[in-house]
């Protein structure tokens, strides 16, 4: 069966295109400064992919993916500051050898939850499994009990809110509203410079597409197929023998290890990590990555995540007042007009007329195209 | 840390922690009762919410200035009729968005929550825009300042009383419509059984129209009520949504009575909680009580078993 | 487990469920036997659609007791249930309907049901050629690839019955199988359900009398929660009982 393939065609040449503009076209027309940008963009392309996954094919809509992107960002932000924050940089501190932030605070010891960070071992299994272990017990506290469309949703949301004001309120455990910053070295190697940002931008390609292949995996996978049949069916799944909480549980907690990566990837990339990344308007903004792209397209959440922040970026430089109504037009445009986002004005409008100036242009001897797909 | 209070001095703190707690018991009561209405009887999500009432505040916020400008001789009563027309102008920017864009989602709750967000976006740029970006205050009619000593200690701010009464018969004039008139008990019709609903011959959809209406009208006087006791920024509204719907659905969503004993429920906690703990970890331990029995029992609480 | 045990598949005791105060199914008991074919009946509201919801866990029971061959079904969850044998149709077509047809069988597939094993699923040749068999039986042999939102509603109620075929369930529960079929369609159906109700059990809700008489075993007659009569149909259709609530209208 050509749909059991990992890869259909249409598929290879997405991914192939995809790979081209990041690593080679991006590069080419961008300076160091734009393409530092772009490796921003790209860290929230890793929430976008996973939102594709949640809430494209299983429907479920978490409004609080910035939660889980902070909780990889800062995961990774401690480790970077407790390397920043040797004795020797410190000297000048009332207690040397802790974070800045904490002596400012008065506190005059390292509380027992950082020293793990540490390790980077301990760290890299960290950005991904807080955020994991968060999702699960949100998961299976809600879905278990089958609260899902809306309710789960504003709960999220509501998880976005606590974490910021938890992280604002306790300053001196976690830079409050300023975040963590000036962080300098990876293990030694200093994240400041151009070149690094220039390689970030490379690592984050690469991850990224470690990314998308396993969301790939996953959409091709019977569960895969399970989800949208879950979407739309849900007690009908339940009666074909599955237990659809576990399911519900898998994606969200996959969706949430996906952003804990893109937060990891944010803080080396941009060098802090602040609770302004975490709240609802963050988190619902990364809804609106995925929806411009196509809410069921793990590629088009990636295009969705650089079109809408590169945007952004562009209209808050020379109209700053005209850009929220642009990204409130475009919350509205994506839901009534285009639902199925920049993947589905692809698949609709343009792929269909490609295939027919191709099979125009190539076949005229046969007489006619191949039949459209 | 009680030790440093005499027993009166700490009667008299609880007396003004349990008032404080009352005027965000009232505050919440307001903020919720538009969207019980919205989201309770039609599970409509409408993140723009919290920009309605702030557009109700905005035109108190002219209202007062018109008085003060024109006619400042009845300067004292402004407030009724600011009120009165923060009811029309959010009600009416209501129906018209209800119109324009909620009757064609009603079968996505999930993009209409998306899209209610791009519009609560573009309402604070509006509002940013025409208002400025600073707070704005308005003017509190001279009978509405001061407060009221009850003991020696105790001493109440007559804005607080005037929001808790207004909150009170708003809550009142809410439960007078949907129990008692032909609109509410369509309202109920439809939320029961839409299609049987349209089958009796009820105009369903100038009935959705009208609630949504009615919801965001009562939104705007929630925000006027509002600028009596603090001031209006465009970005104001976003902070009361998680709130605000953490309140109707703890309520249990379909439950008038259930909002108003969840409101006062978390008030509360909220304030009391503040006494002992600082204001966000009050507010952090609030929600996240909140949030821990919704996962306990999400269906809120008050809600019937019924038959699927 | 006793002879008593041995004898019937299903043992439904005092069973009640209460919505609100108003009880749809009230201390309701029957008992299926292995290869038996028994047919609900009774009049709008009188609670057949919420016997098959409880046996299959869909609506949590107030009391009583479901026995699946010595298990408590009312303890289990639906996904659990369904492993344990039990298969049910609903009485609307319920399909997967962005899904072709074969990926609607194929997710039926007894196999790969949890999380991993999902995930590791293969096509191999065993599933293929199953499906392959169960779509001819249910006449969608032609149209495995075919988007089960583009099939008739005939079709569609087919699908679903294929559906639980894969499955292999020891108890069938359908809910209306025939109802707003074509007359030709009707026709098919009757002969496809005569063939696949021979090797189980099968609890069947109908309301065509016709269809009835032809595949009943036994048949219990439901009225306001209750049984009102149980026995053959031709025993049934004398009872004055029964004429009195339902067949006599």
């Amino acid at each position: 069966m050509k749909t059991n393939t990992l890869f259909p065609r249409a598929d290879i040449i997405g991914f192939a295109v995809l790979a081209v503009v990041i690593f080679l076209l991006l590069p080419a027309v961008l300076d160091s400064f734009r393409l530092n940008l772009f490796g921003k963009y790209l860290t929230y392309a890793f929430v976008a992919v996973g939102l594709a996954l949640c809430w494209g094919a299983g429907g479920i809509l978490s409004l609080g993916q910035g939660v889980f992107f902070g909780l990889g960002g800062y995961c990774m932000a401690m480790f970077l500051k407790l390397e920043a924050s040797t004795p020797e940089n410190t000297a000048i501190q009332s207690t040397p050898g802790i974070p800045d932030f904490m002596d400012w605070n008065q506190l005059t010891a390292l509380p027992w939850w950082w020293e793990p960070f540490y390790s980077l071992p301990f760290t890299i299994l960290a950005v991904v499994m807080v955020p994991v272990v968060f999702a699960f017990v949100i998961g299976v506290a809600m879905f278990k009990r089958r609260v899902g469309g809306v309710y789960f949703a504003i709960i999220t949301q509501a998880f976005a809110a606590i974490l910021t004001i938890l992280i604002i309120g306790q300053q001196g455990f976690t830079g409050g509203v300023n975040g963590i910053t000036d962080l300098r070295t990876l293990w030694g190697w200093d994240i400041r410079t151009d070149e690094a940002k220039e390689i970030l931008y490379y690592v984050n390609g690469v991850l990224l597409f470690a990314v998308l292949f396993a969301a790939q995996f996953v959409r091709k996978s019977k569960l895969g197929r399970l989800l949208i049949a879950m979407r739309d069916q849900e007690d009908r799944v339940r009666f074909s023998g599955y237990d659809v909480a576990s399911f519900k549980i898998f994606i969200f907690c996959l969706g949430a290890a996906f952003a804990g990566i893109g937060g990891a990837m944010f803080t080396l990339q941009v060098g802090f990590m602040s609770p302004t990344l975490v709240g609802i308007v963050p988190s619902i903004e990364m809804v609106i990555f995925c929806a411009v792209g196509g809410r069921l397209s793990i590629l088009g959440a990636v295009y969705g995540a650089l079109v809408v922040n590169w945007a952004k970026t562009t209209f808050s430089e020379s109209f700053p007042e005209l850009w929220l109504l642009g990204l409130g037009g475009l919350f509205i445009a994506v839901v009534m007009l285009f639902p199925n986002g920049l993947a589905g004005i692809w698949s609709e409008q343009i792929a269909p007329r490609l295939t027919k100036l191709i099979s125009k242009n190539t076949n005229p001897a046969t007489g006619q195209g191949a039949p459209a797909e | 840390m009680f030790a440093d209070y005499s027993m009166s001095e700490l009667g008299a703190i609880f007396a003004m922690q349990g008032f404080a707690g009352l005027i965000l018991f009232s505050v919440f009561v307001l903020m919720a009762l538009g969207l019980a209405i919205i989201f309770g009887q039609m599970g409509v999500i409408n993140m723009a919410h919290g920009e309605f009432m702030i557009l109700g505040a905005y035109v108190t916020y002219l209202v007062s200035n018109f008085f003060a400008a024109f006619l400042p001789g009845i300067f004292g009563i402004y407030f009724f009729i600011a009120m009165g027309l923060a009811f029309v102008v959010s009600g009416g920017l209501g129906l018209f968005i209800e119109w324009a864009m909620i009757r064609h989602l009603y079968k996505r709750p999930l993009d209409t929550l998306l899209a209610t967000w791009g519009l609560s976006l573009i309402l604070q740029q509006l509002y940013r825009s025409i208002f400025g970006a600073r707070e704005v205050g308005v003017t509190i009619p001279d009978w509405m300042m001061g407060s009221l000593p009850l003991t020696d200690l105790i001493e109440v701010p007559i804005n607080g009383i005037f929001v808790m009464v207004l909150a009170v018969g708003i809550s009142v004039a809410v439960y007078v419509m949907m129990f008692r008139s032909g609109w509410g008990k369509q309202v109920r019709a439809i939320n029961q059984n839409r299609v049987m609903a349209g089958a009796v011959g009820i105009n369903t959809e100038w009935t959705d129209r009208l609630t949504f209406g009615i919801g965001c009208g009562v939104a705007g006087v929630a925000g006027s009520a509002f600028t009596m006791i603090g001031s209006t920024g465009p970005t104001a509204g976003q902070l009361y949504i998680v709130d605000t719907f953490l309140v109707v659905v703890f309520g249990g969503a379909a439950s008038l009575l259930g909002t108003i004993a969840s409101a006062f429920s978390i008030s509360q906690a909220q304030s009391i909680m503040e006494f002992f703990l600082s204001g966000s970890m009050a507010k952090v331990l609030t929600l996240l009580t909140v949030v821990g029995i919704l996962m306990l029992r999400p269906q809120g609480l008050f809600a019937l078993k019924l038959r699927k | 487990m006793n002879k008593m045990n041995d004898k019937f598949l299903l043992r439904v005791e005092g069973l009640t469920v209460s919505f609100d105060g108003f009880k749809a199914v009230n201390d309701l008991s029957f008992y299926v036997e292995p290869n038996e074919c028994r047919v609900i009946i009774g009049p709008n509201g009188a609670g057949k659609t919420t016997v098959l919801d409880l046996i299959c866990g869909r609506t949590k029971a107030t009391d009583g007791s479901v026995k699946f061959k010595g298990q408590e079904l009312l303890e289990m969850r639906e996904d659990q249930i369904v492993h344990a044998g039990v298969g049910r149709k609903f009485q609307t077509p319920s399909v997967y309907e962005d899904l072709t047809v074969f990926e609607n069988l194929e997710l039926s597939y007894p196999k790969g049901h949890g999380v991993f094993g999902a995930l590791t699923f293969k096509r191999d040749e065993a599933v293929k050629s199953r499906i392959k068999e169960i779509a001819a039986t249910i006449f969608l042999d032609g149209m495995l690839e075919e988007k089960a939102a583009y099939l008739s509603h005939g079709q569609k109620q087919w699908l679903e019955i294929g559906m639980l075929l894969i499955q292999d369930p020891e108890l069938l529960m359908l809910d209306e199988p025939v109802a707003g079929m074509s007359v030709a369609e009707r026709k098919k159906t009757a002969e496809l359900l005569n063939r696949i109700i021979k090797d189980r059990s099968v609890i069947v809700i109908e309301h065509d009398m016709g269809f009835v008489e032809d595949i009943a075993t036994r048949v219990t007659v439901l009225h306001q929660g209750k049984t009102l009569s149980e026995g053959s149909m031709e025993r049934v259709q004398n009872d004055p009982k029964v004429i009195e609530v339902y067949l006599g209208h």
